[in-house]
């Protein structure tokens, strides 16, 4: 195989590619630089321009059928670095420009800082905000596995002190925790570039994905990579920080943690197995991935079912959601191949916009009850319906039932799983769903019936629908038309490739 | 054995002693000395592998010592930022623990908070 000189050289109106890294950063910068006080307002503007320049590149490599590329400075690799968009990567940014601006509408709320006398936590949150913004885009875009490191570190970074906003120790703690396992993850992932870069002099992903071939060094840079990249995934069983962290922080940043940071490093755990290691036979690998997203599901579901408070109940919700991610890696060989990618890719879609929904209904809740005990949720969802109809559509994407994102998600993945003989993570899959269905059930029950209890603070209509506006976006990816599928597939080999 | 062999082994054990440090240690200070250690096991790594340039006829691959001195760079913000957390917890509750129990204990207004 040789390498296509059309993945190494820039293509037309790649420039594009470099504003959605860009622009965050100018933001952090002027953030910094003209005064804490406007901080809010130069996230609110810089993200309507972010996401349109999204929807942008999109665009672009929907008309034009193939990957957008851009080389730095005009410095084409290996000596330089390339920007790359595929139809992943588009879908991915999009969401990441949809999602982030909600959360940041809805924190307006908690972090103004205009009229107000000038604090720290505010300005922390929307720097960091639009740091997790950069970095996401950094990672979605890059093509060189060193350049997708800063990208990874800068995630951690940002994504670690939203933790501890409030300066609670239980959050000072678990942002620790957080860190400490990131750190272990990026080690990781840092030693497996240097084999690569040892193995083969390149680390641009077009240039070194023709290269590579099934040797020991091969073997242990791709072990060493994922390993670090599960850890900072939170796939069992390294997930143990994520709860506590997802939990503790402040609504707005949980959302964006639970539904965009932790998707980060799963697209890497993508990109490394179905663009870089793409020729290696990845069938045992897929099974141990496999293997431990459905361990992933099944304790972390159970889990759920036994915690007192919503929002670990949450957040125990995503440990459990991000097991099923990883069911599409053993079924990504043969002709059923674009059906589990298609399934895997809409799992991390619609859990993104139903997480961030429940986590943001949850933070409602907590605000307006003063708590978020599930045994004292009783009657709540008539004091407040909008919160818990939000709350219940995100529920029904997590459970997959139709019409849902997480139906089209799970649907995918379990034909595939069928038509491939692996029949084992179908069940699974099912068994998931029904537990998810229980821990469900266990809060919506309650609060669907009982006398309406007293509000501590009255709810904020704005602030409820951007929850539900995020739970409807859940539930219409379940329409996504087959040329949606088709964009998915853009600027990847042609199915069965890997088989060979 | 070389003196590129023994660095590559040094660095291993570097990386191996920072792992076991990292998982075994409970405390958070000794933790971030692990990774420290850790890091400098793949900086190490990452110095053989810059030699190998060596080995076509250049004096040593400059990309690979880039990499490194961003990657120092990463490891000290990140060192800075984990010992940052470590002392603001020692500072509001005079222990350094990431035992998630210590604080769930009294009930108080602590958990109430969204």
């Amino acid at each position: 195989m040789t390498v296509d000189s059309s993945a190494i050289a820039a293509t037309a109106g790649g420039g594009l590619l470099a504003l959605p890294i860009l622009l965050p950063v100018v933001g952090v910068l002027l953030s910094f630089l003209i005064g804490g006080r406007r901080a809010e307002w130069i996230a609110l503007v810089l993200m309507p321009v972010e996401l349109g320049i999204a929807v942008a590149i999109a665009c672009r490599v929907w008309r034009s059928g193939e990957p957008l590329v851009y080389t730095l400075a005009g410095y084409a690799p290996p000596l330089g670095i390339a920007l790359r968009v595929d139809g992943f990567s588009a879908v991915m940014l999009v969401t990441a420009g949809l999602i982030a601006p909600a959360a940041a509408l809805f924190a307006r709320a908690n972090f103004a800082t205009l009229g107000i006398e000038e604090k720290r936590a505010p300005l922390v949150f929307w720097t960091l905000l639009q740091g997790i913004q950069a970095a996401l885009s950094l990672i979605f875009l890059g093509g060189d596995l060193f350049n997708l490191y800063v990208g990874l570190e800068l995630l951690t970074f940002a994504a670690v002190p939203l933790v501890c906003l409030d300066g609670r120790p239980e959050t000072v703690a678990a942002a620790l925790r957080y860190l400490l396992f990131a750190l272990f993850g990026s080690v990781f992932y840092l030693l497996g570039v240097a084999l690569f870069y040892g193995a083969y002099g390149t680390l641009d992903i077009a240039l070194l994905a023709p290269l590579v071939r099934p040797e020991p060094a091969v073997w242990l840079a791709a072990g060493l990579m994922t390993a670090g990249l599960l850890a900072k995934t939170a796939l069992f069983p390294l997930h143990l920080w994520l709860p506590p962290a997802h939990a503790n922080a402040p609504a707005a940043a949980s959302a964006v943690l639970s539904g965009l940071v932790v998707k980060g490093s799963f697209f890497l755990v993508v990109r490394l197995w179905f663009d870089v290691l793409a020729t290696l036979p990845g069938v045992v690998p897929g099974t141990i991935l496999a293997a431990l997203g459905s361990a992933a599901i099944l304790f972390g579901s159970v889990l759920a079912l036994r915690q007192a408070r919503l929002k670990l109940l949450i957040a125990y919700s995503t440990v459990a959601q991000i097991g099923y991610l990883f069911l599409m890696f053993p079924l990504a060989f043969g002709p059923w191949a674009a059906e589990a990618f298609s399934g895997g890719i809409m799992q991390a879609l619609s859990h993104a916009f139903a997480k961030a929904a429940m986590f943001l209904s949850a933070g409602l809740i907590a605000e307006s009850l003063g708590h978020d005990r599930i045994a004292d949720l009783g009657g709540a969802a008539r004091a407040m319906p909008v919160t818990f109809l939000a709350l219940g559509l995100g529920g029904l994407s997590l459970m997959g039932l139709p019409p849902s994102g997480g139906f089209a998600a799970k649907w995918l993945l379990m034909k595939a799983s069928i038509e491939s003989g692996q029949w084992l993570w179908a069940v699974v899959m099912a068994g998931g769903g029904l537990l998810a269905g229980g821990y469900l059930y266990r809060v919506l029950a309650p609060a669907l019936s009982g006398e309406s209890p007293h509000l501590k603070k009255t709810r904020a209509r704005s602030r409820e629908s951007i929850a539900l506006a995020l739970a409807l976006v859940a539930l219409l990816l379940a329409f996504a038309p087959p040329s949606f599928f088709a964009f998915l597939q853009i600027g990847r080999p042609a199915a069965g490739l890997a088989l060979q | 054995m070389t003196s590129a062999t023994l660095a590559g082994l040094v660095g291993a054990a570097l990386v191996g002693l920072g792992l076991y440090g990292l998982v075994a240690n409970p405390q958070p200070l000794r933790k971030i000395l692990a990774f420290n250690l850790m890091g400098s096991g793949v900086f190490l790594v990452f110095g053989i592998v810059a030699r190998k340039g060596a080995a076509v006829g250049l004096q040593a691959d400059p990309v690979p010592q880039a990499m490194v001195i961003t990657g120092i760079v990463v490891a000290f913000a990140a060192s800075a930022l984990a010992v940052a957390l470590v002392l603001r917890l020692f500072e509001d509750t005079g222990q350094v623990t990431l035992n998630p129990e210590a604080w769930t204990k009294p009930p108080e207004d602590g958990a109430e908070a969204g």
